[in-house]
């Protein structure tokens, strides 16, 4: 079921076409990798979905509703929910506080053991191994901050979930650990946009890439058809990539093809 | 109900039937058991080798200091001399609650000694001069106070100029402020027989009630914390046994009954002192208990973080301006009851620096996001302590700064130092 779709998306800064008609499907129960160049539009497109800048024009469809995301804590009402690459956890705070920060049970007389026990609950929905949520945030390594902002973003019961180079600042193991927290996300029937530069990363863990160059679509594909030659030709714009092949070959035989970019 | 919850119930269900006996929170095999009261002194140990000093340098600061000063003059420890020691740090340790909570969000108010003064000034001059009722007066100078403040907070927010320079600003008008207040005549005299000087300076809490305020605290904290263990073993989590929660009550009774006893060998426990108390303990409330104060100490730690999470930051800075500057109006009215005047030298010397002195030493960091209530009580315990002790050596203001101006910068050292053992112990 397509929980997430974007049609004929712009966006423009002044005189740059930062997204020029993007389209985007993000079903439940998937896990769609953003991919592409420094300037592709990647960062526009989150800011677009998490409504800190409303699209020029296009729209956008959220369970079968077209819906306008005007600005941050509408994304969040609507369940896109973003976990930003700094992560913004405060490192003096512990676990449970910071998972509750600006959302406090009870605030004049805060509910501890309410919250831990959802903080607990939230942990273990996504298998994290965290030892124990009443230490500062500071103490915690690289994967487990980003256990903790994800968790963080699962509170408000969210239907999307946007993670913003979930992998980009961590090691071999913790990388390991985030991409299974990405699988628990899409076990949990969530819609998964990850942007990432990891190829390796897309390959583990994504269902569907979408490759974005110089703010236009350039190719959707299934992560199991494609390879990762492939996929860095679409980012990078060589010429002989898949995508103009399949194009000439589609113009050669005038047969019918669903999507570009996927085999029919 | 969602597969998602499904999936997650039945999670928990296999949790439940792996580890029946342990707690929520002790599943991870990598935690280490703590048990009893020897746990919480392990706990403490290891988290001071960390960098997570918590009180202990100013407790072993007021220890030296104590020892020192009793041996180079043996009325120092005396009872008499004690009681004066509470009843001189209340006023700058109400201005110093303030200074802590300044500097939980990372800023710093250097007017506090100015607007104290000012206060003093605007309730000498209202209730003696102009012979408004005592409690009008009180009420102007309190509100002046905050408006101080909630100006601090505008400039801040606005217009984005550092709260040091404001705030130094600040300290300069009000300085010029109090002189045209109080006039040619330069100081006000409070009358002996009206209640705020009488409470400032004789009234003291009888025996038999001060006993019963520290039955009531030590009953109130085994009450509470057994309470509160209570929930959390229904909600499946750990918590403290009844061993170590009657441990702390005990010691805090014994610790209690005994100062009641030691300061009640002469005139006992003033009333004043335990306002400032009373303060500490809401300040506390306040701080650790509220939303506000999770939000204090966010802003603090991350001010972005903070931001991204829904907290009206700017809110949050402007009651911290305006909860400082109220405070330093309370402490320049409890000053200037304690003085029985209001002179132009009010708030002014060292007031300022010991103020935030006080905060610094007593824990709170100058980076933001660290400190306690408590702290600030700690804190004007010690720079009291210095400056009684010096002033019985009959040593010169001109030692005493500089006594004082060292202990702060040690203190300080001890802030940074313990900060980069955090961060390299990961507890930042």
């Amino acid at each position: 079921m397509t929980v997430l779709s974007l049609r004929g998306i712009s966006k423009t800064f002044g005189a740059v076409a930062a997204l020029t008609d993007i389209e985007l499907d993000v079903d439940a129960g998937e896990v769609v990798a953003v991919v592409g160049d420094n300037g592709a539009g990647k960062s526009t497109l989150v800011k677009i979905l998490s409504g800190v800048h409303p699209p020029d024009s296009g729209t956008i469809t959220f369970e079968g509703r077209e819906v306008a995301i005007t600005n941050p804590s509408a994304a969040q009402k609507l369940g896109i929910a973003t976990v930003y690459q700094d992560l913004a956890l405060c490192e003096n705070l512990n676990v449970i506080q910071n998972l509750f920060l600006g959302h406090e049970v009870r605030p004049l007389r805060l509910n501890e053991v309410a919250m831990e026990t959802r903080s607990w609950e939230l942990l273990r929905q996504l298998s994290a191994k965290i030892p124990s949520v009443r230490v500062p945030v500071a103490a915690l390594s690289g994967g487990q901050r980003q256990t903790v902002a994800i968790a963080r973003s699962l509170l408000g019961d969210p239907k999307i979930i946007i993670l913003d180079e979930p992998t980009a600042a961590l090691g071999v193991a913790q990388t390991a650990e985030v991409l299974n927290l990405v699988e628990r996300l899409r076990e949990n029937g969530l819609g998964v946009i990850m942007i990432s530069h990891n190829m390796a990363d897309v390959k583990a863990v994504a269902d569907t890439v979408a490759v974005l160059r110089l703010g236009r679509n350039n190719g959707v594909f299934k992560v199991n058809d494609v390879s990762t030659e492939d996929i860095i030709a679409a980012i990078t714009g060589a010429t002989d990539n898949v995508v103009s092949r399949r194009a000439a070959a589609r113009e050669g035989a005038a047969a019918h093809t669903p999507q570009e970019g996927r085999p029919s | 109900m969602t597969t998602r919850e499904e999936n997650a119930r039945h999670r928990g269900d296999r949790a439940a039937e792996r580890s029946e006996t342990t707690s929520t929170d002790l599943q991870d095999e990598r935690l280490r058991s703590r048990d009893g009261v020897r746990g919480v002194v392990t706990d403490i140990v290891e988290r001071a080798r960390g960098g997570d000093l918590g009180v202990i340098p100013v407790v072993v600061g007021l220890v030296v200091i104590w020892t020192v000063l009793q041996i180079l003059n043996p009325i120092f420890l005396s009872s008499a001399n004690l009681v004066n020691l509470t009843l001189e740090s209340a006023a700058v340790g109400v201005i110093a609650l303030g200074i802590v909570c300044v500097l939980l969000v990372g800023q710093i108010d250097l007017s506090v000694g100015s607007v104290s003064g000012l206060a003093g000034a605007v309730l000498a001059v209202l209730f003696v001069s102009e012979g408004l009722p005592v409690w009008l007066a009180i009420a102007a100078a309190v509100v002046m106070g905050a408006v101080i403040g909630w100006v601090y907070g505008q400039l801040f927010n606005r217009f984005g100029v550092p709260s040091f320079v404001i705030t130094l600003a600040g300290l300069l008008a009000f300085l010029g402020l109090q002189l045209y207040v109080l006039g040619t005549k330069g100081s006000i005299n409070l009358p002996f027989d009206s209640g705020l000087v009488n409470f400032a300076q004789l009234a003291f809490v009888p025996a038999w009630l001060s006993y019963t305020l520290a039955v009531v605290a030590a009953v109130w904290l085994f009450v509470s914390g057994h309470l509160h263990a209570r929930e959390r073993r229904r909600a499946g989590l750990s918590a403290r046994g009844t061993s170590v929660l009657a441990a702390r009550s005990v010691a805090l009774l014994v610790v209690l009954a005994f100062v009641v006893w030691y300061l009640g060998q002469t005139r006992g426990v003033g009333w004043m002192f335990v306002f400032f108390v009373a303060l500490v303990l809401i300040m506390h409330y306040l701080l650790s208990r509220t939303k506000w104060g999770r939000a204090v100490y966010a802003v603090g730690g991350n001010v972005e973080a903070a931001r991204r999470a829904g907290i009206n930051v700017k809110a949050i800075y402007t009651s911290v301006f305006v909860l400082c500057s109220t405070f330093a109006a309370v402490g320049g009215i409890l000053a200037a009851a304690r003085l029985a005047a209001a002179n132009q030298s009010s708030g002014g010397g060292d007031v300022n620096l010991n103020a935030i002195a006080a905060a610094v030493i007593g824990g709170t960091s100058l980076f933001g996001g660290r400190g306690t209530a408590f702290g600030a009580l700690l804190g004007i315990i010690v720079i009291q302590s210095i400056s009684s002790g010096l002033t019985l050596l009959n040593l010169d203001s001109s030692i005493r700064f500089v006594v004082t101006g060292v202990v702060l910068l040690l203190a300080v050292v001890v802030d940074s130092v313990s900060r980069r053992s955090r961060t390299s112990h990961g507890r930042a």
